[in-house]
């Protein structure tokens, strides 16, 4: 076992890790951070995606003592300060951008670091952003639509299908 | 996964030392490695991470080449070359989805040699050279087949140098469940020669396209492709893809680089 200290939503947590510990397991099992989903555990479906270092990658192919010293993101950090969605999480809601909410945590984590780095996105742009983040339930129509709502654009012609 | 310690290095120094334990393997951004760990197609019992290594991070212009650092990530390749080498940036960015990249890394992708990768098909079609810890490889000379190399036994891929050519595309047929090329593409025009390599195509991994060369070094037109077949013998014949459909899309894919490159 190795001691791996990370920053996980701006709080510093220690555990103590086998080198085959998966940071997806190491937040689930170890602190019971159950947002983060493990859908397919091949690196192919996105629900376990967080942030490392402000970058999005999938927890479930990293290890967790990859992450020592790392600033780590989640989806339990997403939510305003005051426990309210934040705007991503909303324009979801709103949106209907779920339906079983199985895949949702990779996707509000997908998208906010989407959102960073191109502020505006086209639906072309939103799509292939969404490349590695699979939904079962929802065809993508309202996921696309609720991150373009999220990012401040008008949505109103888009009709909902 | 079986059991295993990982160590982290700082230098290359120290990881080519930990690397001499013959149960040790190198873990680059782990994006094919840990599948197949999670597989136990693997059994190492210890990985030593590269990732901490801060000398083959980033990438420099040096004479006409562009060297990125083996640890670099695809993320990276794709902006910060963008400027010097447009036709490598956007490979890199078309590789798996955008979360794979922030990991996966062009040392590793060249070390794997997956026979459908994409950057393999960049370092042969432009002449690169791979460097090592311990000396400096000749892309033709390098790739020696499907996930087979030159490289010995613990010996790590610290950087690649790319020759910039005058133009350059890579276009990439996608095999739509792994993203990874079904056939893929890469033309390279230099001053005096075209280099064309293929990838995802072979069962011997990524491979020239001597005749399409010889072509497009006389006439670098689509045009000139009109004359050549490609063989299916030796092509892999998957449920993806017959050969024959890939021998086709070689044909296909080579003409739409050279319409495209620049």
């Amino acid at each position: 076992m190795t001691k791996v200290t990370m920053t996980i939503n701006g709080k510093e947590v220690s555990g103590d890790v086998e080198g085959r510990t998966l940071l997806s397991s190491f937040l689930r099992e170890d602190l019971r951070m159950t947002g983060t989903h493990i859908g397919c555990d091949t690196s192919q479906c996105g629900a376990c995606t967080v942030h490392v270092n402000g970058k999005t990658v999938k927890s479930c192919t990293m290890f967790a003592a990859e992450a020592e010293g790392a600033q780590v993101s989640t989806i339990e950090g997403q939510a305003n300060a005051d426990g309210s969605l934040n705007v991503i999480q909303q324009a979801f809601q709103d949106h209907h951008g779920l339906q079983c909410g199985f895949c949702t945590p990779g996707m509000v984590m997908t998208t906010a670091a989407l959102l960073k780095i191109n502020p505006k996105p086209s639906e072309q742009e939103v799509r292939e952003h969404l490349e590695g983040n699979i939904c079962r339930c929802t065809g993508y129509h309202n996921i696309v639509k609720a991150i373009l709502a999220a990012s401040g654009q008008d949505v109103s012609t888009i009709a909902a299908e | 996964m079986y059991a295993f310690d990982i160590e982290r290095p700082a230098t290359v120094a120290d990881a080519v030392a930990a690397l001499s334990n013959e149960d040790a393997q190198a873990l680059g951004g782990g994006q094919t490695l840990i599948p197949t760990l999670k597989a136990r197609l693997a059994s190492p019992e210890k990985l030593i991470s590269l990732s901490g290594i801060s000398e083959m991070q980033g990438m420099s212009s040096e004479g006409g080449a562009l060297r990125i650092g083996g640890g670099t990530i695809h993320a990276t390749v794709a902006t910060e070359a963008a400027a010097i080498y447009p036709a490598l940036a956007a490979l890199a960015s078309h590789i798996g989805d955008p979360a794979v990249r922030n990991r996966g890394t062009i040392g590793g992708s060249i070390a794997n040699n997956d026979p459908a990768a994409c950057y393999p098909a960049a370092a042969l079609a432009s002449g690169a050279t791979i460097v090592t810890n311990s000396r400096e490889i000749a892309a033709d000379d390098y790739f020696q087949g499907m996930f087979t190399t030159a490289l010995d036994e613990g010996e790590i891929v610290t950087a690649v140098s790319f020759p910039i050519p005058e133009k350059a595309h890579y276009e990439k047929f996608v095999q739509p469940a792994s993203r990874f090329a079904l056939v893929g593409v890469y033309v390279a025009k230099f001053a005096d020669v075209v280099r064309v390599a293929v990838t995802g195509a072979s069962n011997e991994g990524v491979h020239r396209w001597t005749a399409a060369e010889e072509a497009l070094s006389a006439n670098f037109s689509a045009d000139a492709l009109a004359d050549l077949t490609v063989s299916a013998d030796d092509l892999i014949n998957d449920l993806h893809g017959s050969a024959e459909y890939r021998a086709h899309l070689v044909k296909v894919m080579t003409g739409r680089a050279v319409s495209k490159a620049k």
